[in-house]
């Protein structure tokens, strides 16, 4: 199977995978950003999607895309390391070369662990016990996402860790974005740099409407 | 310190036996030089010393000495073939460095190119990725006429452009992966762009990304390093062909 057994494939696998988590992220975004202005819109949404059988699916598409795309990066990186076994003493890089490029699996290693203490604060306390079919302790203890929001995002240091942690998704996808459509042959030297702004634009749109909610959390519950 | 037309150099150079051995660095001080003199002729300088003093003189690949042939190779502080982007290391001058300044040079490192001695490492590799498909099968006749093929002026020149890799290898020794993607997209480029080469290209592309992944070679992750360093400046919109052309090629079987 050439999607595993090459490194074009490989490397295809890694770019459908990412751009599947960016459309992701970008209705993960717009979702949240509706909580600025009215938790009622927010909670309904999260009612429409709860632990209805398309959101359970909607989940495990997303999990296996999640999964794919770090094991692949694992294997890749694996592959790169026996290509270069032993390193320069001295490595510059020309102005080109971008820092996110180089870091990309340690960027992704953050997105991760930020990802298991996001899930931990909001989907093992709404979608989770819902699955499990816990009892609420009081009326919308797991479908009132927009109390949910405001309470986790009460502490400071919880909204800066979690700002930090967007800003590491934006460096990571200033590069990843572009990137995916490179490897699957979407690119040409025209495009290049079309696609280089499209994916720092589209970054940073992310980057801002997920950060708006945290202060706007923060604001409203101090 | 030197006067105005000559300058000290001090050379931490990369010495290895053979492929077995285990290498270390060995500095040589005060090597002279001038601004002029290029850089490979420096190495020949400190050679003639060491030859002199009856030492083994340092071993590294080089022919042509005028950017076409690509057998310069060497690590030159950082970067391959030297911090001069769009220059092979034989077109490097000394210039370039500051008097007294003190030089790291080291082989390619990759597994795919293994150290044979000192700085000369085994390109074979790009060889064998060349013979698995890097060639056009013509029946030979008659030159056809010039224009019985016509092609457009753009497509020769991106054809060109491609074909000017000169297969030196910097692009593997650039790439924090040690990828051959833009050596490989290069020779697939030329000929894809081309009617003529358009006749085998499905079979050309699977059989050299197939041979490439078979040496060893890592993974591009397109930080653009190969093309930062290489050369004859070959661009990555190479690579994106290729992935296109390997991509079509896999749906077709």
């Amino acid at each position: 199977m050439w999607l595993i057994d090459s490194s074009i494939g490989r490397k295809v696998i890694m770019s459908v995978t990412g751009l599947f988590l960016v459309l992701f992220l970008i209705f993960h975004m717009s979702m949240n950003v509706t909580a600025i202005f009215s938790g009622e819109t927010y909670n309904d949404i999260c009612g429409f999607l709860g632990a209805n059988w398309y959101a359970l699916a909607g989940t495990m598409v997303l999990a296996a895309g999640v999964v794919l795309h770090i094991v692949f990066a694992f294997i890749l990186s694996y592959r790169n390391y026996k290509a270069r076994p032993i390193g320069y003493s001295t490595q510059k890089n020309q102005k080109e070369v971008e820092l996110a490029s180089q870091n990309m699996l340690v960027l992704g290693l953050i997105i991760l662990l930020g990802l298991g203490l996001h899930l931990s604060h909001f989907w093992a306390k709404m979608q989770l016990p819902e699955i499990l079919g816990t009892t609420p302790a009081y009326e919308g203890e797991f479908t009132n996402g927009a109390e949910l929001i405001k309470i986790t995002f009460s502490n400071l240091g919880i909204c800066v860790g979690y700002i930090a942690w967007f800003f590491v998704i934006w460096f990571h996808l200033t590069h990843g974005i572009w990137s995916a459509f490179q490897s699957t042959g979407l690119d040409n030297k025209v495009w290049f740099p079309r696609l280089k702004m499209c994916a720092n634009i589209l970054s940073t749109i992310i980057f801002l409407g997920f950060t708006a909610v945290v202060v706007a959390g923060y604001l409203q519950s101090n | 310190m030197a006067t105005d037309n000559t300058m000290k150099v001090n050379l931490k150079v990369w010495r290895q036996a053979d492929s077995k051995a285990k290498g270390e660095f060995k500095l040589y001080e005060n090597v002279e030089t001038t601004p002029d003199t290029s850089f490979l002729e420096t190495l020949d300088i400190l050679n003639e010393t060491l030859v002199e003093k009856g030492e083994e003189p340092i071993v590294f690949d080089h022919d042509c000495r005028e950017g076409i042939c690509g057998m310069c190779s060497l690590f030159i502080n950082g970067h391959p073939h030297g911090p001069a982007q769009g220059a092979t290391t034989c077109q490097l001058y000394m210039r370039r460095f500051k008097d007294g300044e003190t030089i790291t040079v080291e082989p390619w490192r990759s597994a795919a190119f293994p150290v044979i001695k000192d700085l000369m490492v085994n390109r074979n590799a790009f060889d064998q990725i060349q013979q698995a498909g890097g060639y056009v099968s013509f029946n030979c006749g008659g030159a056809q006429d010039a224009n019985a093929i016509p092609i457009s002026k753009v497509d020769a020149d991106e054809a060109m452009d491609s074909a000017t890799c000169i297969g030196c290898g910097a692009c593997v020794a650039a790439c924090k992966n040690g990828s051959a993607m833009l050596f490989v997209s290069a020779k697939v480029s030329q000929f894809a762009l081309l009617p003529q080469g358009r006749v085998e290209a499905v079979k050309r592309v699977k059989s050299m990304v197939a041979k490439m992944d078979e040496l060893g070679f890592g993974n591009c992750t397109n930080t653009r390093a190969c093309e930062a360093e290489c050369p004859k400046c070959i661009s990555i919109s190479n690579i994106a062909r290729m992935n296109r052309e390997f991509i079509c090629a896999k749906f077709k079987d």
